[in-house]
């Protein structure tokens, strides 16, 4: 079955102003649906209607051709949301944190320590969140990403406060998990330069 | 329903998961939790010191006493349910995870409970002492307060889901959840009087066991569609 995140018609007005109207978009296995447009365009607002988190004013997201708001549960069961906040416990480790998610999501099949030591978090492990910088936050939240099993990735401003590396680390992940067949919805207002077919959607 | 995929991690494992993950976190931060079962002693120690030693008198207030400290602290309590997973964004999290939000949401409430309910019930025959109650009716109290502070746990998860996008929605949560706890307060204060009186008072427990019932039932859906739409 070739998953396809698609929509159609989307509107959507948060107090006075309308955000975006007739939007539509269709993303299919391994491209990258970029969001472009200046602070307060509704880059987020529409990840969070993609996430099923927001009603639209008119218009309807589609997962594999079936409404996202049918079935919602078997949707979330195939996205993971980079969100802007990392959604991560601050007293708890990284390892109770990722344990945590691990009891919500399909695992990859991958080693927990390969991931670890790509990130850069390997000898973080046993530290609570609260005690790490806001980059190596990030760092779990991205590792949070990888280790689930799911085709769809929405990212939320992936590269605030990572270092460049960190930044190029975002992009390679992505250009893999693309690679690999996956989907990514990345809001960003940065170039991205990822070896794929790029979907812009400009909500300026 | 939907299909759930293979190897998506059951209802059973992401309830023990949330469950979990929140007994862990108080853990960590005992204060918090320690706050509503001092409330709850303090009040009732208090009281018979303020209104004086008289044994008939303590005897006759006791049972609504402990039971208004039991609500009133369980109340305080329920703000902070899902106010720190909405401050760092795992409510979002939670929200688009795919386990059902109801589920998550009866291990949240079931974490809240064994973290301030429970103790409250194990403490409350010391408390009761104070009041010079008989000591066969203790059970009484207690089974009353366990199933009671079930009902309102999760009755105030409602409120609490509803408010948690409001900053300081303390009275405004009271407010939508005294009505509903309302029929709580008055059988268990009562049951435990009656019971005090040696009257028949296994109608209270019915009741109450049937309250108990209704919102471990329906509550959870309640608090999965108030978190929906508090958090648009």
């Amino acid at each position: 079955m070739t998953a396809k995140l698609s929509a159609r018609k989307l509107t959507l007005i948060r107090g006075e102003s309308c955000l975006f109207q007739g939007l539509e978009f269709s993303l299919s296995r391994g491209e990258l649906l970029l969001l472009e447009g200046q602070n307060g365009s509704g880059k987020t607002s529409l990840m969070r209607a993609i996430a099923g988190m927001l009603s639209l004013e008119s218009g309807e997201i589609f997962w594999n051709d079936v409404p996202v708001s049918d079935q919602r549960q078997e949707f979330h069961g195939s996205l993971v949301w980079l969100a802007h906040r990392t959604g991560l416990k601050g007293d708890l480790t990284l390892v109770e944190n990722l344990r945590f998610e691990g009891a919500l999501r399909r695992q990859a099949d991958v080693d927990p320590a390969t991931i670890f030591e790509r990130l850069g978090i390997a000898r973080l492990k046993s530290l609570p969140l609260r005690s790490l910088s806001a980059g190596q936050q990030r760092r779990v939240a991205l590792a949070r990403m990888m280790m689930a099993d799911v085709p769809l990735w929405l990212m939320d401003e992936p590269f605030t406060n990572l270092d460049r590396e960190g930044r190029q680390l975002v992009m390679d992940l992505t250009e893999e998990h693309l690679a690999s067949g996956g989907m990514c919805v990345m809001a960003a207002h940065q170039d991205v330069k990822v070896d794929a077919t790029v979907i812009r959607v400009n909500l300026s | 329903m939907s299909a759930i995929k293979a190897g998506q991690p059951g209802i059973l494992a992401g309830l023990l998961a949330i469950t979990r993950r929140d007994l862990l976190l108080a853990w960590k931060r005992p204060g918090d939790v320690l706050n509503p079962l001092f409330f709850f002693a303090m009040v009732c120690t208090l009281f018979p010191l303020a209104v004086g030693p008289s044994a008939e008198q303590l005897t006759f207030s006791g049972p609504g006493v402990l039971w208004v400290a039991a609500l009133l602290s369980t109340l305080l309590s329920l703000n902070s349910l899902f106010m720190s997973d909405h401050e760092d964004g795992s409510l979002d999290q939670l929200l688009v995870s795919p386990q059902p939000l109801p589920v998550l949401a009866l291990g949240k409430t079931l974490a809240h409970w064994l973290i301030s309910g429970f103790p409250l019930v194990l403490i409350s025959p010391l408390l009761a002492i104070t009041y010079r109650m008989p000591s066969d009716i203790m059970g009484v109290l207690m089974l009353t307060l366990l199933l009671g502070t079930i009902s309102l746990s999760l009755l105030g998860s409602i409120g609490a889901a509803l408010t948690v996008g409001l900053h300081r929605g303390t009275a405004l949560l009271s407010l939508l959840i005294l009505p509903l706890a309302m029929p709580v307060l008055l059988l268990g204060a009562n049951t435990v009087s009656l019971a005090a009186g040696n009257d028949i008072y296994s109608t209270g427990i019915w009741a109450l066991g049937a309250y108990a019932v209704g919102s471990i039932s329906l509550a959870p859906y309640a608090t999965a569609a108030a978190l929906r739409i508090s958090n648009e």
